[in-house]
This record gives C-alpha cells, structure tokens and sequence, in this order.
C-alpha cells in the first residue's frame, strides 16, 4: 500500500525515466509507422493517404492495393520481427550473462540456415517449404545445442554446444552450397541477407500471435533474468532451478524467433544491438529492459525496411544488409566509447 | 530428459500443425505454380513495359519495342540501351513495389523469374503479367519470340526475326569444323571455373559442333588443373571478362593450369563475350559462327 502511494508521490512531481523511456519510444514507433507507411518504391504521399482513408477517394484502386495488401502486411512483419529480435535478443543476454549473446549463439540462425539451404537446393520450393524447413532446422539445432550443454552445471557449456553445432551446420550447409546451381546459390545468398519480401496478411496473421504469445511468456519471465544476471549461485538460492529456467528459456526463444527466422531469412545485428543500447539507458532491469526492447526492436526494423525499400529504387535491398550496414558501425562505436554494458 | 523431449516433440508438433493449416487454407496470396496472365492480354500494343530476363529485353529491342521498356532487371545487360534503365534487381527475387511503382501496362518475365508470390501478388493488383519460355534450346527461343512478339502485337516482327535467326544459325552450321573436345572457362572470385553439362555455354559448344569434355558436371564448377590436364581439351573458350582478370590472352595461355593443354599448345584459345558465351538469345547464330569461324582462322 505504501509502495503505491510513493509511486504516485513520484509521478506527480515527475514520470520516471524508465515509464518515460518507454513513453517516448511507443511515440517514435508511432510516428515511424506513419511515416515509413508512405516511403516506398510506390508513390504514395501522405495526404493523398489521409484522404483516401476518410473515404474521400483520392486514392486511386492500385495505390489502395498497394498500401493495403503490400506496404501495410509488410511494415507489420517488420513490427513483429523487430518486436521477437529484441525480446530474445535481450533474453540470450541474460541466460548467457553476456552481452554479445544473440539466439545465432545455440545454432539457432545456423539451423534455419541450414533447413532453408536444403530446401532450396534439393527440392524446387517455394516459400512454404523452405520456411517450414527453416524453423525446423531452427528447432533441431537449439534442441542439440541444450542435449549437449545441459550435461555441465553452468551455462558456459550451452555456449560450447551451440559453437560446436554452428560448426557442424555451417560444414553441411557447405557440401550442400558446393553441390547447388548458380541459381540456387543466389537464393541462398539472399535468403541468409534476409528479407521482408515475403509479407502476406496470411503470414502476419499467422505469426503475430506465435511471436506475441512467445514474447509475452519472455518478458512475464524478467524477474528470472533479472535472478540470473547475479549470478547462478544466487539464482539458486533465490529459489530457481536453474536447468529448468534454462530450458524455459530456451524454448521460448527457439519458438519465438524460429518461426520468424523461418520467414524472414536472417537478420542480423538487432538482437545484439538494440538490448545494449535500451541498457545504456535504463539500466540492467529486465522489467524494463524486456519491454524497450521489444519497442526499440521494432522501431529500428520499421526504419530499416523503410531504409531498404527506398535507397534502391526500383530494387530492394535485403533488410539483413541494412541492419547489418548500419548495426556493425554503429556497435563498434559504443565498444569505442565503451559505453557497452 | 524424456520429459522434456516429450514436451518438446509436442510443442514442435502443435507449431508444425499450424504452419500445415495454414498452408491447406485457399489464402488468397499462396504459391500457386501456373502463373500465366488471368487478366486478358491488352490488344493495343502496350505502352509502358518491364522486363524481367536477358534474353526477354534482348528480344523486345530486337522487335523494336525498346522504347517502351521502363525498366528492366540486373541481368538485362544487351543491348546497352537497357541498362542505362532503371532496374528492379535480380530477376529471381523481384521487388513487386518496385515493378508496381514502374506502372507496367505489361510484365514480360522469364519462366525463371520469381519469387511466385511476387509475381502472383503484381497480378493480383491487376497487372498484366507474361511469362515467356527460357530454356536454353532452339524451340524455346522461338517459342519466347512468338510470344513476346504476341503481347507487343509485332507478330510479323517476331517472324521475321526468326527467320533471321534460323538463317544465321544455318549458316554457322554450313561452316565447316572438325569435332574437338571443348570446354568453356570462365573466372569467378579468383578461380578458373568450368561449364557443366546443364549450362548455356554447352548448348553454344555443342551447337559450334564441338564436344563439351566437362558435361559430367552440373552447372559451374571449380576445375583443377590435374582436372585440365585429365581433360586434354583441344579448345578452350574462355569469356572477354576472364581473359581481362587474367591480364590478356597472353596471360591465360601462360596460366600454369593451361599452359600444357593441346589447346593452348596449338593456339586453340577462343575469346568469346560474356553475354553471347552464357545466354541463349537472337545472338545465339552469331556465336556459333563466330566460334566456328575462329577455328577456321587458326586451322
């Protein structure tokens, strides 16, 4: 009771940064989306779109497709994958205590790597089977990552199991790229750049409550990770069993960004960067944490997508290239000024 | 650890049951394999094209239609007008916001462009989508000019470039040429590449009268030079770009993976462009008798 009530002492004087953090950023990913909704190869501009929208009709039948069934399933793939990168992105850093962990780390982006690149190359699939084939690849790697490295007390051994399977699945995938056709190859390359391409409202409508139910568990679990961030003698005797939270993990990462690796291809650099950047601001607390991220997340795909759509013109750029382009400098500035947490 | 691998499998189970739905569902933006036009084909010629493969552009500027191509994709590299145009990228993976903001009255595309839900979903807006034949084989490529010739309602047109590419390969084919062992190399990232038994560069031998050594292989290979040696080719065609990496015809014959071929040592080095060595287009007549005719001069 007393809690409340210096809670709404604080607020009344000022919000707290963490409340306004967010605040802020629900701001800007609502004016991104605004205003991402108008770039585009396509011309569409924003009056034109507001107008058409009250009814008045200024929008000629293929811009209304166009927004409608192209831009708009497209910019809401970008939101929900930018939202599951963040979230697990922040997740694998606090199971691995480390800020350099992603879920690539447990062979998950290997794994759908390598189910796509069998799909591609032994049968002639279209989206359907190379991504079922994907997040399978996905699951099977994480699955032997955890088989292997559970044996060991302390998490570095999942971290030594997911090296050892990203050898492994990077070696197969080799003999399967020496063996492809020239086409094929070129499939390959652009499915691991990753791409956004393939947004349709039946593939939005499928994944969004896959990744939203996925990155609601994780971020309900922020009092674990908060608990692992100490440190596994103080987890345990906080009352956790580790194994288990581990596992716990794990699966909601593996169910959460498999599924959108499987559609997407592999998209780099936001589940390393964007958690750093939301701690440098708001601290270590994954109540916080989790959230922004998941925020920031979409935020930086939004832009990125909007990015790849237009700097090309006619042409797309691969949307893993954008993040990768603008995510690696920019990380090796905050390494620079050491701000890395 | 069973426990877990249980709950696993159903997970994996429950998740995999909802991709299968999914998929059985008549969504509206699925793969569907036929892609040809729904809409009917416009009967005034078209105004405003973009086309999607080398040898479709090709084909349209030898129509005389290429003032209307708006924009084309990344390998459309002949004639040189075309890659002055806008381009959508690689062919296989078209952007549908970038062919849709060319505003296409037609979308005349190679059998190998894709993705299908690409292309579905440009016909979907209404867009006039035509896939033409790519294969590379004579029928094809008479099919494709029937057929691009038909959307640009130049049906004579098409005809006549037919006929003219029928003669030229007859031509080429009464020029007299001893049946040798071939193979085409050419140099990617570094290393001497071959043409395998499934590429354009073997119709092209093959069509030259000479035998491809390297049909074996699929596609292009890396060759070892034991592999050369092993191969003893009495010609050698190598593209204008390789020769260029190598630093000149010079060079390629003093490569040490070359040097000790029967083709090197008899001079049978043939130069041939890129685009005529790996596409087979309205050109295809003037590399065989180009081939042919270099084999004449060093005989």
């Amino acid at each position: 009771m007393s809690e409340w009530v210096v809670t709404m002492k604080r607020w009344r004087q000022h919000i707290p940064p963490t409340h306004l953090a967010l605040l802020i950023l629900a701001v800007l990913l609502l004016i991104a989306l605004l205003t991402t909704v108008t770039q585009g190869a396509y011309d569409i501009s924003l009056k034109s779109l507001f107008t058409g929208m009250l009814g008045r009709g200024r929008l000629d039948e293929l811009s209304q497709n166009v927004l409608f069934d192209i831009r708009l399933p497209r910019m809401m793939l970008a939101l929900i994958a930018g939202v599951a990168l963040g979230v697990t992105g922040a997740a694998m850093q606090a199971l691995f205590r480390n800020p350099l962990a992603e879920p690539g780390l447990v062979g998950l982006s290997a794994g759908a790597s390598l189910g796509a690149v069998l799909a591609i190359v032994l049968t002639s699939g279209g989206l359907l089977i190379i991504g079922s084939s994907a997040f399978l690849g996905a699951l099977v790697a994480t699955y032997l990552a955890y088989m292997l490295g559970v044996r060991s007390h302390n998490v570095s051994g999942l971290l030594l199991a997911g090296i050892a399977i990203n050898t492994i699945v990077f070696s197969l995938m080799g003999l399967m790229i020496v063996q492809a056709s020239d086409a094929q190859l070129r499939d390959i390359t652009f499915w691991n750049m990753g791409s956004l391409a393939g947004a349709t409202w039946p593939v939005v409508g499928l994944l969004s409550p896959l990744v939203l139910i996925g990155v609601g568990l994780l971020i309900s679990r922020w009092k674990v990770m908060n608990a692992l961030l100490v440190g596994d003698r103080a987890a345990f005797h906080l009352g956790y069993n580790l194994k288990t939270v581990r596992w716990q993990l794990l699966t909601l990462v593996a169910f959460t960004a498999g599924p959108l690796v499987a559609v997407t291809g592999g998209i780099g650099f936001v589940g390393l960067v964007v958690p750093h950047l939301v701690r440098m601001v708001l601290g270590a607390d994954h109540r916080w944490v989790l959230p922004a991220s998941a925020l920031a997340g979409a935020l930086a795909l939004v832009l990125s997508d909007s990015v790849a759509r237009v700097v090309m013109a006619p042409a797309e750029l691969p949307i893993g290239l954008v993040t990768s382009l603008v995510g690696g400098p920019f990380f090796i500035w905050l390494l620079l000024k050491g701000h890395a947490r | 650890m069973k426990v877990a691998l249980i709950r696993f499998l159903q997970l994996s189970v429950f998740v995999s049951l909802i991709f299968i739905l999914e998929s059985l569902a008549p969504a509206q933006a699925q793969l569907s394999e036929t892609v040809i036009a729904s809409a009917p084909a416009p009967v005034a010629a078209p105004k405003r094209l973009v086309t999607l493969g080398g040898s479709v552009t090709e084909i349209v500027y030898a129509l005389g239609a290429g003032h209307r191509v708006v924009a084309t994709d990344q390998s459309s590299l002949y004639p040189v007008q075309a890659t002055q145009l806008p381009s959508v990228g690689y062919y296989r993976r078209v952007p549908i916001e970038g062919v849709v903001a060319m505003r296409p009255d037609v979308v005349l595309a190679s059998s190998h462009a894709g993705p299908p839900l690409a292309l579905q979903q440009i016909q979907d807006l209404g867009i006039s989508l035509e896939l033409v034949s790519d294969e590379p084989n004579m029928p094809s490529l008479h099919n494709r000019i029937r057929q691009i010739a038909k959307v640009l309602n130049r049906q004579e047109a098409g005809e006549k470039l037919i006929d003219e590419v029928n003669q030229q390969v007859n031509a080429a084919h009464l020029m007299p040429v001893q049946s040798k062992s071939a193979l085409l190399l050419v140099m990617r990232g570094g290393k001497l590449l071959g043409a395998g038994g499934n590429t354009t560069a073997n119709v092209v031998i093959q069509q030259s009268g000479l035998h491809n050594v390297l049909t074996g292989i699929k596609s292009y290979q890396v060759i070892t030079p034991e592999a050369l040696s092993a191969a003893a080719p009495e010609v050698i065609i190598v593209t204008r770009s390789t020769v260029k990496a190598l630093g000149g015809l010079d060079q390629v014959k003093l490569e040490p993976a070359l040097r000790h071929t029967p083709a090197v040592k008899k001079g049978h080095v043939i130069v041939l462009d890129d685009l005529l060595a790996q596409g087979f287009g309205p050109r295809i007549g003037f590399a065989i008798q180009y081939i042919r005719q270099a084999l004449a001069n060093d005989e």
